[in-house]
């Protein structure tokens, strides 16, 4: 039970990155903008984190920092994106590469400096609670963060206005903008916020996860994950924090795996997430397939379980609105 | 909008570099480096002396091989962004080809290219396959695929290939010098990379405009729908443009292996797959400028070797620039679109 327990806390620390990556850049995509920059993104908004929290000696500061180099990065994409007309992937891509040697530039002096991190928190009362108390009862803030974050998006998403807006900009940017909604602004807001949120993932892998600076940092190719589990999670926020806990959950029991094989190689684990990656959006893909759709049709038992996790991509997703085209 | 006269382009070409070198300065200030000294450093360490120019047609070599051969699935509106894992298998493919021989000759290195070409295609067939009968963006195949090739080569490394007593990052067992490609005098560049870089430049260019199989190809690029309907077979082209691709980043692994090394590395692509990827966007896919931006993008490479020397500078400074280069062009193009619009608004 307790190593149940100590697992769980492990998955939601080694998760907690890894949801808010994936909330911020579900964020983005809903309104129909395609973040590529993901990736390096929150390597240089870590690194970005760790020298604020060094230099004042501040890890909340460094936190702040961290929020806003992810937004900075967005808005570059945003405005050379959605107001310049250029192609989000290929700004995406190249803003990854230039942030990620940005990164290791500016952040030369501080590797392998110590600094503060954000260490626990315990909330009273709760540790002696059993299962909950070793879980919750004494983790590092980014995972209430990360708790806090997941629950946040779903209402704002589904319950408020303003979540209706940004589904509506990215399902359908005639109609909003027929209805008096400023497409292209909403986009840059849900850009900058999802960038904040990428930023703070950042901040999480350099001041919790894995405190410190570095070359490698540790959390290289993160970005790259939480791209993929956006499409597992089909968009939804709750959905997309759950796929972020499964490959967490991978990279907990890969660190075991390591334990019982010590004759493999340990980088060789450290790619093992990738292969991950491929198989899982193969899954999730695979029964949009036409020639798997037939099998399925053939097999009644199949016809049951299809359906269960649909995925739908924002109708709009990566496409360009311009107002002056008008409705 | 490409039938602007040749100095308005001119112009807005400088107006590009102009933004990257004031976006690049601003990147050194914080730093403390004077820029300009900085800079200075950086193209002296690339065009110093012969012998770096050596090492800068090295660099430009597999840097080209990549480049072009990326020209190929791009015309299909493709992104291979697995050139990185390519140019790793190639690699590898063609260390294992000559594993089993002590000392060689040309044909032994005959067939250790031809090996890493199979290992490169290998490579992006799989890329190709996941995207035709999987629906997996061919970004996320091929830059999953870049991670499990260089876990491969770690694998191997630190396992199966190890030298004999120690394994670590420093590689396999150096090859014999018998099977290394033959230098060009003096230079640290071989005459063969030069002669398949120069052949694969010439290659892709007959192959995309002067065949009928390029036409098709960009027919595809250009609308995949109409291309079902007429029978021109999307699919088949999608991954014939994969291989071939694969095929040319396998190559620029093995003269990494065969030429510059000498042996299988960790770090044996050099980052030349998502260099080579910042060069086909610098030059919007058009192959005349390729082999130019390349070379540019080597002496960059080879110079930046010299900033943690001369500077206590981190030599990615190098990956700044380049990534800096890339969007001021996008965004100096994107200032160019918006200037027209207004005018046509106007």
């Amino acid at each position: 039970m307790e190593t149940f327990a100590f697992t769980v806390a492990a998955v939601l620390m080694a998760g907690a990155p890894l949801v808010l990556a994936t909330l911020g850049e579900t964020l983005t995509e809903k309104a129909g903008i395609i973040n590529l920059s993901l990736d390096g993104s929150i390597l240089l908004s870590a690194m970005a984190a760790f020298a604020c929290a060094a230099t004042f000696d501040s890890p909340w500061l460094g936190v702040l920092a961290g929020a806003g180099v992810g937004a900075a990065i967005a808005g570059a994409l945003g405005l050379i994106g959605i107001f310049l007309g250029q192609s989000q992937l290929a700004v995406g891509f190249i803003l990854t590469l230039l942030c990620r040697d940005l990164a290791y530039f500016l952040g030369h002096t501080f590797s392998r400096q110590p600094g503060p991190d954000l260490g626990l928190w315990t909330i009273p009362g709760l540790g002696d609670v059993p299962l909950a108390g070793p879980i919750f009862g004494s983790q590092s803030p980014v995972v209430y963060l990360s708790l806090f974050a997941i629950g946040f998006c779903w209402w704002w998403m589904y319950r408020t206005e303003g979540g209706m807006r940004l589904r509506a900009v990215g399902e359908s940017p005639r109609a909003a903008f027929g209805r008096g909604i400023r497409v292209r602004l909403v986009r840059l807001y849900y850009c900058l916020a999802g960038g904040a949120l990428v930023g703070l993932a950042g901040a999480a892998y350099s001041l919790a996860v894995k405190p410190g600076w570095g070359r490698p940092q540790g959390c290289e190719g993160a970005g790259w994950i939480a791209l993929a589990i956006v499409i597992f999670g089909g968009w939804h926020p709750v959905r997309g924090a759950l796929g972020a806990f499964f490959f967490a959950a991978l990279q907990v029991a890969g660190i075991h795996l390591q334990e019982i094989f010590p004759s493999i190689p340990a980088p060789v684990f450290q790619v093992a997430p990738f292969p991950m990656m491929i198989l899982t959006l193969l899954a999730v893909n695979m029964g949009r397939m036409g020639w798997v759709q037939d099998i399925v049709r053939r097999h009644p038992l199949f016809k049951k379980c299809s359906g269960a996790w649909p995925i739908e991509a924002p109708a709009a997703l990566g496409q360009d609105f311009d107002p002056k085209k008008g409705l | 909008m490409n039938r602007e006269s040749l100095l308005a382009q001119t112009g807005w070409f400088l107006a590009a570099l102009a933004l990257a070198l004031l976006l690049t300065v601003i990147v050194c200030l914080p730093l403390g480096a004077p820029p300009l000294e900085t800079i200075y450093v950086l193209f002296k360490g690339g065009l110093g002396s012969l012998s770096k120019f050596g090492r800068v047609l090295a660099g430009w070599v597999p840097l080209t091989l990549c480049a072009v051969g990326l020209l190929i699935p791009f015309t299909a509106r493709l992104w291979n962004i697995g050139v990185e894992g390519q140019v790793i298998m190639g690699a590898i493919f063609c260390t294992a080809a000559l594993r089993p021989f002590d000392d060689g000759g040309a044909l032994h290195i005959g067939l250790a290219l031809c090996a890493a070409m199979v290992g490169g295609a290998f490579w992006a067939l799989l890329s190709g396959l996941l995207r035709v009968f999987g629906r997996v963006h061919e970004i996320f195949s091929g830059l999953g695929l870049n991670f499990v090739a260089l876990g491969v080569t770690l694998w191997l490394i630190f396992g199966p290939w190890k030298r004999p007593g120690v394994a670590s990052m420093s590689g396999t067992e150096p090859l014999d010098i018998s099977l290394w490609l033959p230098r060009l005098g003096a230079l640290s560049v071989s005459w063969v990379g030069l002669v398949l870089a120069f052949a694969a430049i010439l290659a892709v260019y007959v192959l995309l405009h002067r065949s009928r199989w390029g036409l098709k190809m960009r027919a595809v690029g250009e609308n995949p729908k109409a291309a079902t309907l007429f029978a021109l077979g999307p699919r088949r082209r999608l991954l014939q443009a994969f291989m071939l691709c694969g095929a040319l980043a396998g190559l620029a692994g093995a003269t990494q292996v065969l030429g510059v090394y000498h042996r299988l590395l960790p770090s044996i692509s050099s980052s030349y797959g998502y260099t080579a990827l910042m060069v086909g966007m610098m030059a919007s896919f058009r192959l005349p400028l390729v082999p130019f931006i390349c070379l540019f993008f080597a002496v960059l490479n080879v110079g930046s070797i010299q900033l943690p020397l001369q500077m206590g500078l981190d030599s990615s400074l190098s990956g700044v620039i380049q990534g800096v280069m890339v969007l001021s062009l996008f965004i100096i193009q994107g200032l160019r679109l918006w200037l027209k619009q207004r005018k046509g608004a106007d």
